[in-house]
This record gives structure tokens, sequence and C-alpha cells, in this order.
């Protein structure tokens, strides 16, 4: 068998090869260096939130390079150690609470038709959505529709324009008032939305490292946070705020007020001791009304917090503060009291601001709670689990040990089977892992348990495309290829129908893996995912290059696989 | 020529389908032998599947498994089953348990109080340094959902699996596949049956890793069986995948034996947590090398393949096919 050279892939094909696997081991780098990065990164964080750097946060600046690529492959919880929690919001609670805020209204519009339908009464209902209202007179329902429908809104929706956020019907002497399909999607709608807001703002105030905060499905919220110490502290962080209310002050006291008198309350103050405030129960506006708060100050120059209420809660607002002016009325969050401010004016536009006794970040604090304000529902935990930092390092140990041992005894058996193709085999390898690990660096993917897993059968998978090769160009040579270089070009091309085929399958499985599992299992699949799409670049790209420079350098006479 | 280890020799003869009726059958009836294993046993579904809870407790006092039954019987509490779990990696003085709770009503998880309590009681009966590495707790209502979702991935990745192979080669060739890959999980679960292993979550994704790494078997044997088939037109079709068995032989006991001694490290080294997963993808890379060899073909050569070039090239006129073959 005669030398002839083997043709090499064009110039910049090599150099675009060779700049991924570059660009690809470098983004792996700072894994090698795990907690120096992490110090630097966090480092880095806390200095462009502060804006200086105290000296431990220089040094440890100073300990990663800023030139150097800094992203690390992010560690799941189950190697971290954290809390996880699965909650499902109860957004029927919102529509119960939307009801009793219609009744006053509804009352009210009735009350204006009086001489048609004569007193009113509500009745309990079964559903949360619903109002019943019992009339005197049946003869005047007509007349009580009518007036209570002059009270919808419009609902604006994809596909529901025009249609009403109530639904009202009569049957027999009561008047139902229900809230409409498309009000109670976008009510479940924006339930989510600020739960998943509120949980965010609590989390972050905790100041943990990267928490994940999801919504899955419909009325589920994800919640993963790294660091604490068990889900029982993660769901007192997030669960202890109620509700925020706006309601009627009746007096002020100094002690809890025995006798609040029907349909009252008596609550503490937040922040002055001994002060107790009696409330009317039913609040004129709630948290849920409000669109906007945010940290202002007043026409003299005082700390304060300006507020906006949606299109309900302005008209609440607006003729309650008419009608009240001169009056106290209190703002109440989880049960206490944390201001009442004396409306001063009329507040039409449903804008208005708060004053008191605040400093700045009193008042910015204050409008953070108003606008994230209380959890809107109450949450049922479905899934609750807490794993201590040591069974996370356990496992990375052990993860470690079965790479290691699982990487060398591959190693091994291909330089046994294949010789110095072994070698370029094996050199693949390290590249394809160094490449997995630049990629997840990049994207930030998190690294699980079971992605350890993946890593490990990655490392007895990833071979497969180079054996195919190999064993192919041993049938080449055996069935006579015209000469040792034809022999390898054709090993190459003609393995490389079975090596797409067999790896476009598995990646359809980690595709599955990735959209129906969850957490850990989703790790699993990104590693699987990304080891399949490196291994097949290495085997192809990277070992057919070495294989070309050997070949072409010492120009064998034969050729043995 | 220099030393090589081989797992084949460079060029077999096999008839693998001289004992079709032993290795064919055998899969067969080891298959019906798991289904019934399954249905008459049942699987020993973790939390992720049964709802409930489950707590590792770590100490330097030595396991007595009746000792901690006895501190928690006091409780109100469901079924509980406790397990002493075992690890190389485990130091002479760290003993590890695994105390599952089972699910009590129909929605809400395990309180956490009861929790606080399990963790009081062991604490005062067993040892005042007990740490708890891990306290997992799932509702029922998530662990009927995530039974849905598994078999849904199951169920989606075969029939993906079975449109890529329908698309690239023929439907026969599909079918085979998609069964040969059944038979490697079904043998698989029939196993976590028989020996009551824990079955939850991670385990249907080892299965569903079984089905990505069988079709690559199946398909690295398919591929050249399509290219032999093309090359011996007049060859029958038992001697063609015969053939193509035999050629592709070397490759696939390498594949095997490389992805083995992987899972093996991870089985061996990988710590208790990860174990019954990789004892899944273990079995089922073994099950798997076997039925691309024993299995996927023998479906195929049941079904049959038309070969005739009309049903390649719909409108070619039989007589002219091969004119200038």
């Amino acid at each position: 068998m005669a030398y002839t050279p083997l043709l090499n892939a064009p110039l910049w094909k090599q150099l675009l090869v060779w700049a991924l696997v570059a660009a690809g081991l470098t983004l792996a780098a700072p894994n090698l260096f795990y907690p120096r990065v992490e110090a630097h990164n966090d480092a880095a964080k806390a200095v462009e939130e502060a804006g200086f750097a105290t000296t431990e946060q220089q040094a440890a600046l100073d300990q990663w390079p800023d030139w150097m690529p800094s992203g690390i492959v992010n560690l799941g919880l189950d190697l971290r150690g954290g809390a996880h929690l699965l909650a499902e919001v109860q957004v029927s609670d919102v529509y119960k609470a939307r009801m009793d805020g219609w009744w006053p209204e509804v009352r009210d519009a009735l009350r204006e038709v009086r001489d048609q339908v004569g007193s009113v009464r509500r009745q309990p209902t079964q559903l949360p959505y619903e109002l019943r209202v019992q009339i005197e007179n049946p003869a005047g329902m007509a007349a009580a529709v009518e007036a209570v429908r002059a009270l919808a809104s419009n609902v604006i929706t994809l596909t529901g324009v025009g249609q009403t956020d109530i639904d009202v019907t009569a049957e027999g002497d009561v008047l139902i008032v229900q809230l409409s399909e498309p009000e109670r999607a976008a009510v479940d709608q924006r339930t989510i939305q600020q739960s998943l807001e509120i949980i965010r703002t609590r989390v972050d105030q905790a100041g943990t490292r990267e928490p994940t905060i999801q919504r899955q499905g419909a009325d589920r919220i994800l919640i993963q946070v790294p660091g604490i110490g068990s889900a029982a502290e993660l769901k007192e962080l997030i669960g202890t705020t109620a509700k925020l209310t706006f309601n009627p002050v009746v007096r002020r006291g100094t002690s809890e007020d025995q006798t609040p008198g029907a349909g009252n309350v008596s609550l503490p103050s937040l922040d002055e001791e001994n002060v107790w405030y009696t409330i009317e129960e039913v609040p004129v506006v709630s948290g849920e009304d409000l669109t906007n708060a945010k940290g202002d100050f007043d026409q003299n120059g005082r700390p304060a917090v300006a507020f906006q209420f949606d299109a309900r809660g302005a008209r609440a607002f607006g003729d309650y503060t008419a009608q009240n002016i001169g009056a106290p009325f209190a703002i109440v969050l989880d049960g206490k009291v944390i201001s009442a401010p004396v409306i001063q004016s009329h507040i039409p536009g449903g804008s208005g601001i708060i004053t008191g006794n605040f400093t700045v970040e009193e008042a910015n604090r204050l409008a953070v709670l108003l606008s994230a304000g209380a959890l809107p529902a109450s949450m049922t935990f479905l899934e609750e689990r807490t794993i201590g930092p040591e069974l996370g390092q356990d496992s990375i140990d052990a993860g470690r040990v079965a790479t290691v041992i699982a990487a060398a005894s591959v190693s091994l058996l291909m330089i046994a089977s294949y010789g110095l193709f072994g070698v370029f085999a094996v050199v693949a390898l390290a590249i394809n892992m160094g490449l997995i690990f630049g990629i997840m660096s990049l994207i930030g993917a998190t690294l699980t348990l079971p992605g350890i897993a993946g890593l490990v059968l990655t490392i007895g998978m990833a071979v497969d495309a180079n054996v195919l090769i190999y064993e192919r160009i041993r049938d080449e040579l055996r069935n006579g290829a015209k000469n040792a270089a034809r022999a390898i070009e054709l090993g190459f091309e003609r393995a490389l129908s079975a090596i797409v085929d067999a790896n476009v399958t598995t990646l359809i499985t980690a595709a599955v893996l990735f959209f129906l599992g969850a957490g850990p299992i989703r790790g699993f699949a990104v590693t699987l995912a990304i080891g399949i799409i490196t291994s097949v670049f290495t085997a192809i790209n990277v070992t057919r290059l070495i294989v070309t420079y050997w070949y072409n350098r010492r120009k064998p006479k034969t050729l043995v696989v | 020529m220099a030393w090589r280890f081989k797992l084949a020799p460079d060029k077999t003869n096999f008839d693998f389908f001289r004992f079709q009726w032993i290795t064919f059958g055998g899969s067969l009836m080891l298959s019906v032998i798991a289904i019934v294993a399954w249905a008459v046993m049942g699987l020993n579904y973790g939390i992720d599947f049964k709802g409930g809870t489950t707590i590792r407790t770590e100490s330097t006092v030595a396991v007595d498994v009746g000792a901690y039954r006895e501190a928690l019987q006091g409780l109100p509490l469901g079924d509980i089953s406790i397990t002493e779990v075992f690890d190389p990696s485990f130091a002479d003085d760290q003993h590890v348990t695994m105390i599952r709770i089972a699910a009590e009503d129909e929605t809400e998880a395990v309180t956490p109080e009861k929790i606080a309590q399990v963790e009081e009681v062991l604490r005062a009966a067993i040892d005042p340094a007990m740490t708890f590495p891990s306290v997992e707790t799932v509702g029922p209502k998530v662990s009927g959902e995530l039974i849905w979702a598994s078999v849904l991935s199951l169920a989606v990745t075969s029939v993906a699996i079975m449109i890529y192979m329908w698309l690239r080669f023929e439907w026969q060739f599909g079918v085979g596949a998609v069964l040969a890959l059944l038979h490697d999980v079904i043998i698989t679960i029939g196993i976590f049956a028989v020996f009551q292993i824990k079955f939850d979550l991670t385990i249907v994704a080892a299965l569903l890793t079984i089905l990505g790494y069988s079709i690559n078997d199946t398909v690295v044997v398919f591929d050249r069986l399509r290219e032999n088939l093309q090359k011996y037109k007049q060859m029958p079709l038992r001697e063609v995948m015969n053939l193509s068995v035999n050629e592709t032989l070397a490759r696939t006991l390498m594949t095997a034996l490389t992805t083995l001694l992987a899972v093996g490290a991870m089985l061996v080294f990988g710590g208790d947590v990860l174990r019954g997963f990789a004892l899944a993808i273990f079995l089922g890379v073994l099950f798997g090398t076997y039925s691309s060899v024993y299995v996927a073909k023998n479906i195929v050569l049941m079904i049959g393949l038309d070969r005739s070039e009309k049903a390649k090239k719909a409108g070619t006129p039989d007589e002219f096919a091969n004119i200038d073959a």
C-alpha cells in the first residue's frame, strides 16, 4: 500500500474548528477555579450595586482576572443544598374578595332604585365568584338588573372585545352578579403575576444567590432558593404578609378596643407602640386595586409615597374621599395599621400621596410593600424539598470520583483497542468534556446530580462515534480500499449516516426529557443534549483533523487502526 | 500488525437466527414475566409517584431499624418505612437511613410540624446530634400528575423515534426498533418490580435514556442493513441481516463495553443517591445491546420488507428498473 497524502479540510474550516475548540476550553476554564471565580463574581455583583468596593471585595475581585471569562456552571439545588417549594395559588380567594368588594357598590346602586326594588339582602353562595342579592319586590327585578349592569366596565382581552367584567342575571327574586369568564381569566392572570412578583421581591430581599422563581402551568409557582436552611424557612420568608387594605377609621386609642362595635375591628399600629385603631372591617379599596406606588416627596419636600389605583379602585376611592374629607383612613397590612393619614381633599383621579413621619428609606420600603403588596391569594404547597449542603457536597465528590474512573477506564479500553487512534479518541474525549463545560457556562445551565450522571454517560457514549469511524476504516482496509488514505476517507464518510441517525434519536429523547421533565431531570436533559452535540462535533471534525495531521506528517506505508 | 485488544474476531460469520426460538422466544418470555411481575408485585414507588415524605437521617450511632420504628410509633403518622443506606463512600461512623412516611389525605403534603416532630423524637431516642441532610415532601396531587407525565414522556419519545426511523428508513424498521426498545424498558421495569427497588422520577429519566441509547445501537445495525440491501439485491433478507449484524458486531460490543464501564463507575462510585438511576441505565444498556442484535431485526424479518424497486420509486416499470445495473 503506497502512501498518498490525505486531503485536508480547507484552511478556513481548520481554523474554525480550532477556534471553536479554543473558545469552548477558555469558557470552561473558570470552572477549574470554582470557589475563586464564584467569590469574584459575587464581589463584582455587590460592587456594581453598591458603587464602591470594600477591601475584602477588592481582594475577592483580584482573585480572578477581569479579562478572563467568568461564567461558571450553576450548581443545582441537589448539589449546593437549599430549599425547593412548589406552590399552588388559590386563585379563587381573589374572586371572593372581589365579590365582597362589589357588594357595597351593588347595594348603593340598588338603593337608587329603592322605590321599585324595595329592600335588599345579601344571600350566601357556594360559588366564590358569585354575589346573590335577594330583593323584596320581584316586580322591580328589571330595574334592579339594569341598575347593576350600569356598574359593569369593559374587559380588554384578546378574544373577548366588548365583554364586561360582570354578568348580571335574575333568578326569581334573587339577583345574581357573577364575575364574567374573561374577567376571571384576567383576574387569574393578574393574581399569578402579582404572586410571582411579590415572592421575587421577598426572596431577593433575603439576598440569597440565584433563586429560581418560575410560573408552572396555570396556577403554580416553583421557588428554588439555594443556600437556605429549610423549606419551612423559605415558606416563612415568602408567606409573612397576608393582605393590604384601605379601611375607614372609626377611632384611635391607646389599647385594644374591647367593644369595637358591629362590623368593626381593632388593630394595632405597625410602628407606634400602644396605638390601636378601630376600623371598619369592609375595606374601601384593597391592594389589588393599586396599579403603582413609588417613593416620592410631598409639596413640602418631605418623603411620601405616591400611588395610583385602577379604574374600579379609583372610583371607590374617589367617592369615599369626597364624602370623608378631614377623616382619617387606615392603610392596613397583615393585620397591622401601617399608617392612618387624614384625607386632605377629594381625590378623584385614583392617585394620591401618603404622607407621614417617613424617612426616605421608609417611604421607599412602603412603596415596595404597596406595589408588591401582599400576596393576593393564599398558597398551598404541593412539594417541599430541603437538601442539606453536606449531602450536596457528598454527591459532588462521589460524582467526581465516578467521572474520573469512568474516563480513565474508557480511555484505557480505547487505547488498548485502537492504539494510536485510541489516543486520538481520548484527546477528542478530553476536548469534548471541556466543550460541554464551556457551553454550559456560556448559557448559564445548571448542573444537577442527574446532570453529572449525564456527563458520565456521555463519556461512555461519546467514543461511540469514534468507534463507528475506526471500525469502518478497518472494514475498508479489509475490503481492499485503494490505499490507506482512501480507507480513512471512506471510513469517515460512510460512518457519518449511522452517527447522525444514532445521535438524532438520542437528541429526540433529550428534548422530550427537557420539555416534560422537571428540575433535576431537566439538568440531565441539558447535559445529555450538549454532550451529544459536542461529541459529534469532536468525533467528526476534531478527530478527523488530528488523524489528517498525523497521517500527512508521518506518511505511514501501512495503516493499522 | 500491532497488538490490539479485540472483543470480536475481525471477521465473524455467526448465524444470529439459528437459535432464534431460544433468543427471540426467550426475550418474549422475559417480557411477559416482567409484565406479570409488574402487575402482580407492583413497583416500589417513591414519593414522586405516591406522595409522602422522605427524611434522610445521618448519625454516628449504628442503625437499629427497630429502635427507629419504636421511637416513631407514638406519632400520629401514616405508613412508615425505614431503610438503612449503605455506600462505599461513607465513613466508618456514618450511618444513614431513609425514612418514608406515606401521604395521609388527598391534597396536602405531610405538614412541616409533623416533620419537626419526627426529627425531635429521633434526636431524643437515638442520637441528639443526628442530622437530616434531606427532607422531601410531595403532595398526592402532584404525584398523580407526575405518573401521567412519565407515561406521556415515554409514549411521546417512542412515537417520535418511530416517526424519525420511518422517515430515514422504512416503517418496518421503525416498528422493529420501537418494539425492541419497549422490550428493554419493560424488562428493566420488571427487574425493579421483582427486587422492589425504589422507582421514582429519576428512574423514568433513566428509562428514557435507555430509549435513546438502545436506539443508537439499533440504528447502527439498520444503517448497515440499508447499505447492504442496496449492495446485495438478490441475497435473501435473512442473510443480508446476518451479514449486517456480523459486520457491525465489533462496534456494537465495543460501544456497549465503553458505556457499561462508564455507567459501572457511576453505579459503584457515584454515591447512593444516584444508585437506582445508574442501575436502571446499566440494565438498559445490557438489554439494549442484546435486543439490537437479537430482537429488532427479527421483528423486521417477521413483518417483511418490500424490496422491489417499485416500493421505492413509484411509477418506474419493474422490467426497466435494473436495466443498467
